[in-house]
């Protein structure tokens, strides 16, 4: 699998708050929550966003609250994969649990700038810049995550067995 | 090698004799939490994937807390779902308004979960029951709807960071001045995918509230659970009122941490954290006596909204006033709270000093309702986030305390020392 975008960039600390703000959690619409993705810390996200691109963040992404609102919000927004330098435990399983795909790369977090072309390899977890032209290893998914995202998430993972 | 506490009740729930720190493992649940905002998630990825049974049901629990009382018709939607499912399923831990208070001061308080039990809650402060000595952890609704099914959740076992606390703390030092000093220390990933562990001799000072209160932050420093060994402050408390069955354990003496850090309770002053991030913990004598001026006090939460919580509020504002200028909101987390609050004169304590008094809900925590932020507008709060926009606009600040500096704070109209009005 592989996915291909324009990069929107963030720094440390994103937490789930500004990625969608508790005043729309009173839906679970996900393409309510797409139109608010963001809108806290970049008001123009959701206008500039197409579908394919990439977001890139620093450290800690997705800390706070435990809503599977945000990854939600972040995919139904035509996102096709998140890169950081490390992401809070809980948006890490909701992530992979609603079919989210992200990688950890500290070299690639913090090098990555906002606008770059930028392709990825999930199979291989290869990072290419396209617009530098550099390339950046992340870490693989081990083979038991790996197994829930080949199901298509947990739940097709759960009813399987 | 020897295990962490954590990893002991981990091992016990997957059928293994030791489980280490990486080790990705199923385990058997004893409890699965949700709420009005989450549930219904989890719901529809029940419904969606085929599901027509849930594994146990009196080991659901749902409580209606976030946006309830109903604060608008699409809230009034979300919590209907959630009674449809419940009614549909017999879920026998359905909390509705009446019965309900917020999630986790609510589920101690039923006897829902205790030592010894693993409890995922698709909520991220579900690590709160690790004061009980509980595995209990946040997840999402996904894995709520994967727990309601299989009766079973997947877990990468967490190394561990032990914090030994001694010394006893001064008056007017709680349980979240420790845990503001911890994340001030380590930082809002400092035990990022780990266990913090809590031990030590200053752990008999500090009563079962306190240690809800420490164990409720242990996500703000990104940790996977916060727990507390059992003693005879757990056991008074969960002696009678735990409907499980109460299973101690303790670390091994050569268990493996990270990092080991010894806080010396008697050290700590009133902590305050200020704007946008928990970790960024200030005491009161780094503050000007009028630098940080506010608008609204909120008491309460999920992290400060016991009955010791309140009583530490009260004292502080018996036979003063609010000051003008400020709103001050006081919640009891939880009916029984509300209804003790009441018994002992709190209520009329804090109505007489101008403040209100709600209904249990999360409310202004979370920027629901009961409490909103205007721009440019601050808020000292004894909840557990100071994010950007966190309980209302963008451009408003929300400052992290104690209920005691909240109280002081609220009759000054200034982040205030509580030792400060005593001397007035």
């Amino acid at each position: 699998m592989k996915a291909q975008g324009t990069v929107h960039k963030y720094g440390d600390n994103v937490d789930t708050d500004v990625i969608i703000p508790a005043r729309y959690l009173n839906t679970s619409s996900h393409s309510e929550l797409a139109s608010h993705c963001m809108e806290d810390i970049d008001i123009d996200f959701t206008k500039r966003v197409k579908e394919g691109d990439i977001m890139v963040a620093e450290k800690n992404f997705g800390c706070g609250s435990s809503r599977e609102h945000a990854p939600i919000a972040i995919k139904a927004s035509g996102i096709s994969c998140v890169i950081a330098s490390t992401f809070a435990r809980i948006f890490y399983r909701n992530a992979i649990n609603i079919g989210l795909p992200i990688l950890e790369c500290e070299a690639a977090s913090k090098e990555i700038k906002s606008g770059d072309e930028v392709s990825v390899d999930f199979d291989t977890g290869i990072i290419t810049d396209i617009t530098t032209g550099k390339i950046y290893q992340a870490e693989p998914f081990p083979p038991f995550i790996q197994s829930i995202i080949a199901d298509g998430g947990l739940i097709n993972h759960v009813t399987k067995k | 090698m020897g295990m962490t506490m954590s990893q002991k009740i981990l091992a016990a729930h997957a059928d293994l004799d030791s489980v280490k720190a990486g080790q990705l493992i199923e385990a058997k649940l004893d409890m699965v939490l949700g709420n009005d905002i989450t549930s219904p998630v989890a719901i529809n990825v029940f419904n969606d994937g085929g599901a027509t049974q849930v594994f146990d049901n009196t080991k659901i629990a749902m409580v209606m807390d976030h946006f309830a009382p109903n604060k608008d018709i699409k809230a009034a939607e979300q919590c209907a779902q959630v009674r449809r499912f419940a009614n549909k399923y017999d879920i026998k831990n359905y909390f509705d308004v009446g019965q309900m208070g917020i999630e986790h001061a609510l589920l101690p308080e039923k006897g829902l979960v205790g030592p010894g039990s693993l409890c995922i809650g698709a909520d991220s402060h579900t690590c709160t029951y690790g004061a009980l000595g509980a595995f209990s952890t946040g997840v999402g609704s996904t894995d709520m709807a994967a727990g309601m099914i299989s009766g079973k959740a997947w877990f990468k076992v967490p190394s561990a960071v032990k914090f030994v606390l001694t010394g006893k703390p001064a008056e007017y030092i709680s349980g979240k001045d420790v845990i503001l000093h911890i994340i001030g220390m380590i930082g809002v990933d400092g035990a990022l995918y780990k266990s913090m562990e809590f031990s030590g001799d200053g752990l008999k000072y500090l009563n079962i509230d306190d240690r809800l209160c420490i164990a409720n932050m242990a996500i703000e420093a990104g940790a996977k659970n916060g727990i507390f060994p059992v003693d005879d402050i757990t056991r008074e408390y969960t002696n009678g009122r735990f409907k499980g069955e109460a299973k101690e354990y303790y670390a091994d003496d050569d268990a493996e941490y990270e990092a080991e850090y010894v806080i010396d309770l008697s050290k700590l002053r009133p902590t305050v954290a200020f704007p946008h991030l928990p970790e960024n913990a200030r005491t009161v004598d780094e503050i000007g006596k009028t630098e940080v001026k506010i608008d609204q006090a909120v008491i309460g939460s999920c992290t400060n909204g016991r009955i010791t919580d309140l009583r530490a509020a009260a004292e502080i504002m018996k036979g003063r006033k609010v000051a003008d200028g400020v709103r001050c909101i006081v919640i009891p987390a939880t009916q029984s709270v509300y209804l003790q609050a009441m018994r002992e004169g709190l209520l009329e304590t804090f109505i007489e000093a101008g403040a209100i008094v709600s209904t249990p809900t999360c409310g202004p925590c979370l920027g629901g309702y009961m409490g909103i932020l205007a721009k440019g507008e601050r808020a000292v709060t004894t909840t557990n986030r100071n994010f950007v926009g966190r309980m209302g606009h963008v451009e408003s600040e929300v400052y992290l305390a104690s209920p005691a500096v909240a109280a002081a704070s609220a009759v000054t109209g200034y982040i205030t020392d509580p030792a400060a009005i005593e001397k007035d």
